[in-house]
C-alpha cells in the first residue's frame, strides 16, 4: 500500500487536564499528519477518551493549546470543530435513537445545508435539487456501509454492530477531513471487527481522511495504524509506528505486559 | 341523531383547543427531551401580554381600529415570548446540558412558579378579556337534514381552523426541513448533536419561542373564551392527558390525543353522566390516560421504546 502521508494537520500541545482533584491528562504533546491512521491506546482508565474529548471539544483542557490547520486554540467548542471538519463517533453509542438510519446519516449533512427553511418546507426551487443531492451523498455512504436494507429502520432497532456502522455512517456525511474515532470495534464480534477495519482502512484509503482512532484491541491497533500513541495514568508512555511501540521497553511494562 | 352530532361536534371543537396547549408540551419535548412543566405558565403569560398590550395600546396611542389593536398586541406578545425564550436558555437551560430528563423537568418546574409571579406582577392579577372580534353566536347547520338544525358555536369553528393551520406548519417544518431534523437530533442526544455541527443554543432558543407562540395562540383563544385569569394555568393540566394519549414524540398525535379526549369527555357526559350523577367530564380525560399508561405508554403515536437488557 503506497499512501501519501500529508504535512501535520493537528498538534497538541502540553494538553493537561483535570477534573477536580484527579488528573486526567497531564503534559500531552502529539501529532497528526494529514491521511494518516493514528491510534491512541493504553489500559483502562489512561485517558484516551479524555484526550479526543478535549480535541473535540468537549472538555476544556486546563493547560496547552491544540492547532488545527495552522489555527491554534486553547479549547476548542464543539459546533466549531464541526464545521472545520473534524467529525466523531461515540463509544458508547450516541445515535438519534427514534429516527431513521437515513435521517440519522443525513443529520450529519445538517451543516452542509444552506437553502431557507421556507423553501426547504415546500420543497421547491433549489431546496428540492439541494435535498436531492444530499440524499444521494447519504445514499453513497448508505451503499459504501452496505447498509442498504435498514434505510427506514430506526436504529434503536438495530444490532449493536450495525448502529456502530451508523454512528460511522452519520460521521462519514460531514465529510471530515479528520474522522475521531472512539473504540469503534468495542463490544463486536471477529467478523464485525473485520468488517468495521475494512470501513475505515477504506475511508483513509479513498477519501484521504486522516484518522484518530482509539482502540483496545492490540491487534487492530498494530495492523491498521501508521502511527501509535500509548497513554497510561494520563501520561505519555510511547509514541511511534507500531514495531516501535510494540518493543518500547514502558509500553511493555504498562500495557502489553499485564494482558499477556 | 341531531343531538349525538352536535354533543360530538362539540366535542372535537374542545378537542383542538386541549390539542393546542398539548402541542405545546410535544414541540419542547420532541426538539429537547424536556417535559415543559412550565408550559401552562407560558400560556398564562403570554395570554397576560395579549391581553394587557391589546388594552393599552389604544389608551397610548388612540388607535381605535380593533383589529390594528390587536395584531400590535399580538405582535409585541409574540416578541415578549421570544424574549422570555432567550432568557430561558441564557439563564438556566445552557448551563444544563448533557444532564438527566429529570433535571430538566426539575428546572420548568421553577420556571412555571417563577412565570406566574412575574406575569402577574408584571401584567397584573384580575381577569381581563381578549377581545378579538370572534363571532359568539351560535349557528344552526344541516337544517334540511334534521329538524331543527345542528347548533355549532362559529367561535369553536374559527378556532379549530387556527389550531389545524398551526399543526399543518409545524408538522411539515419537523418532518421536511433541515433545522426540523436538528430539532428531533438534539431532543435524543445532546453529545451527538453537537458532535455534527448542530449549534444546541440557538436550537433550544428557537424551540422555545415555537413553543411561546402557540402558547400565545392557546392563550388568545382561550382567553377570549374564558377571560384571562389565573385558572388558565389550569388548562394545562386538562392537556396532560392528551398527551399521554397522543404520545409525547408526535405532533398529529397531539391532535388525535385531543380530539378523542374532547369528544369522550361530552360524550361521556351526556350518555353516562345521568347514570352517576354527572360530573364526569372533569374526570374522564385523567382515567382515559391512566387506562392509556397501563396498555400503551407510548401513547397513540409515540416512538415505542425498546430497552436492552
Amino acid at each position: 500500500m503506497t499512501k501519501k502521508i500529508g504535512d501535520v494537520i493537528l498538534d497538541v500541545n502540553n494538553i493537561s487536564l483535570s477534573f477536580g482533584g484527579v488528573k486526567a491528562l497531564s503534559d500531552i504533546s502529539f501529532n497528526v499528519k494529514e491521511h494518516e491512521i493514528r491510534a491512541i491506546i493504553g489500559p483502562n482508565g489512561a485517558g484516551k477518551s479524555s484526550m479526543l474529548n478535549c480535541i473535540n471539544g468537549v472538555y476544556a483542557p486546563q493547560q496547552g493549546s491544540i492547532t488545527f490547520r495552522g489555527q491554534t486554540f486553547k479549547h476548542m467548542n464543539s459546533h466549531q470543530v464541526a464545521v472545520m471538519g473534524v467529525a466523531r463517533t461515540f463509544q458508547n453509542l450516541a445515535l438519534f435513537k427514534g429516527m431513521s438510519v437515513l435521517d440519522n446519516i443525513m443529520s450529519g449533512r445538517n451543516l452542509k445545508i444552506k437553502s431557507n427553511l421556507l423553501l426547504q418546507a415546500l420543497r421547491i426551487g433549489p431546496a428540492e435539487k439541494e435535498e436531492i443531492m444530499h440524499r444521494e451523498a447519504v445514499e453513497k455512504i448508505i451503499d459504501f456501509l452496505e447498509i442498504q436494507a435498514y434505510r427506514k429502520t430506526p436504529v434503536g432497532q438495530l444490532p449493536y454492530g450495525l448502529q456502530k456502522r451508523v454512528d460511522l455512517g452519520r460521521a462519514l456525511a460531514m465529510e471530515p477531513q479528520v474522522l475521531l474515532l472512539d473504540e469503534p470495534m468495542a463490544g463486536m464480534n471477529v467478523e464485525e471487527k473485520q468488517d468495521m477495519c475494512r470501513f475505515v482502512l477504506d475511508v483513509n484509503d479513498e477519501f484521504g481522511t486522516t484518522v484518530v482512532l482509539i482502540e483496545h484491541d492490540m491487534g487492530v491497533v498494530m495492523d491498521i495504524s501508521d502511527r501509535v500513541v500509548v497513554l497510561d495514568y494520563g501520561k505519555k508512555i510511547g509514541d511511534g509506528t507500531p514495531d516501535e511501540v510494540r518493543n518500547n521497553e514502558d509500553v511493555i511494562r504498562a500495557y502489553l505486559g499485564t494482558s499477556h | 341523531m341531531a343531538f349525538f352530532l352536535e354533543t360530538l361536534l362539540g366535542g372535537l371543537m374542545a378537542g383542538m383547543l386541549y390539542s393546542l396547549v398539548a402541542l405545546g408540551f410535544v414541540l419542547i419535548f420532541k426538539a429537547s427531551g424536556v417535559f415543559n412543566f412550565a408550559q401552562g405558565a407560558m400560556v398564562l403569560f403570554a395570554a397576560l401580554a395579549m391581553a394587557r398590550f391589546s388594552e393599552w395600546i389604544p389608551q397610548w396611542t388612540g388607535i381605535n381600529s380593533l383589529l390594528l389593536a390587536n395584531v400590535a398586541a399580538f405582535v409585541i406578545a409574540g416578541a415578549i415570548m421570544f424574549v422570555v425564550a432567550w432568557i430561558i436558555e441564557r439563564l438556566v437551560l445552557r448551563h444544563l446540558v448533557n444532564q438527566d430528563g429529570a433535571t430538566l423537568l426539575m428546572a420548568t418546574l421553577g420556571i412555571t412558579y417563577f412565570m406566574e409571579g412575574l406575569g402577574q406582577s408584571l401584567f397584573g392579577s384580575d381577569i381581563y378579556k381578549i377581545d378579538i372580534g370572534m363571532p359568539k353566536d351560535p349557528v344552526f347547520v344541516l337544517e334540511s337534514v334534521y329538524q331543527g338544525g345542528v347548533l355549532i358555536n362559529k367561535e369553536d369553528v374559527i378556532a379549530a381552523a387556527i389550531a389545524a393551520a398551526l399543526v399543518a406548519a409545524l408538522s411539515i417544518f419537523f418532518q421536511k426541513t433541515a433545522t426540523g431534523r436538528a430539532l428531533r437530533a438534539v431532543a435524543d442526544d445532546h453529545q451527538a448533536a453537537q458532535s455534527i455541527g448542530i449549534p444546541l443554543n440557538r436550537i433550544w432558543v428557537i424551540v422555545w419561542c415555537v413553543a411561546g407562540v402557540v402558547a400565545l395562540v392557546a392563550g388568545m383563544i382561550w382567553g377570549s373564551k374564558l377571560g384571562v385569569q389565573f385558572s388558565l394555568t389550569t388548562v394545562a393540566l386538562r392537556a396532560l392527558p392528551v398527551v399521554i394519549l397522543g404520545g409525547l414524540t408526535s405532533v398529529p398525535g397531539a391532535i388525535i390525543g385531543g380530539l378523542i379526549i374532547g369528544v369522550g369527555e361530552k360524550l361521556s357526559e351526556v350518555y353516562l353522566g345521568p347514570f352517576v350523577g354527572g360530573g364526569i367530564e372533569i374526570w374522564f380525560s385523567y382515567v382515559l390516560a391512566l387506562v392509556f399508561l397501563l396498555f400503551r405508554p407510548q401513547g397513540l403515536f409515540g416512538e415505542k421504546i425498546i430497552d436492552r437488557v
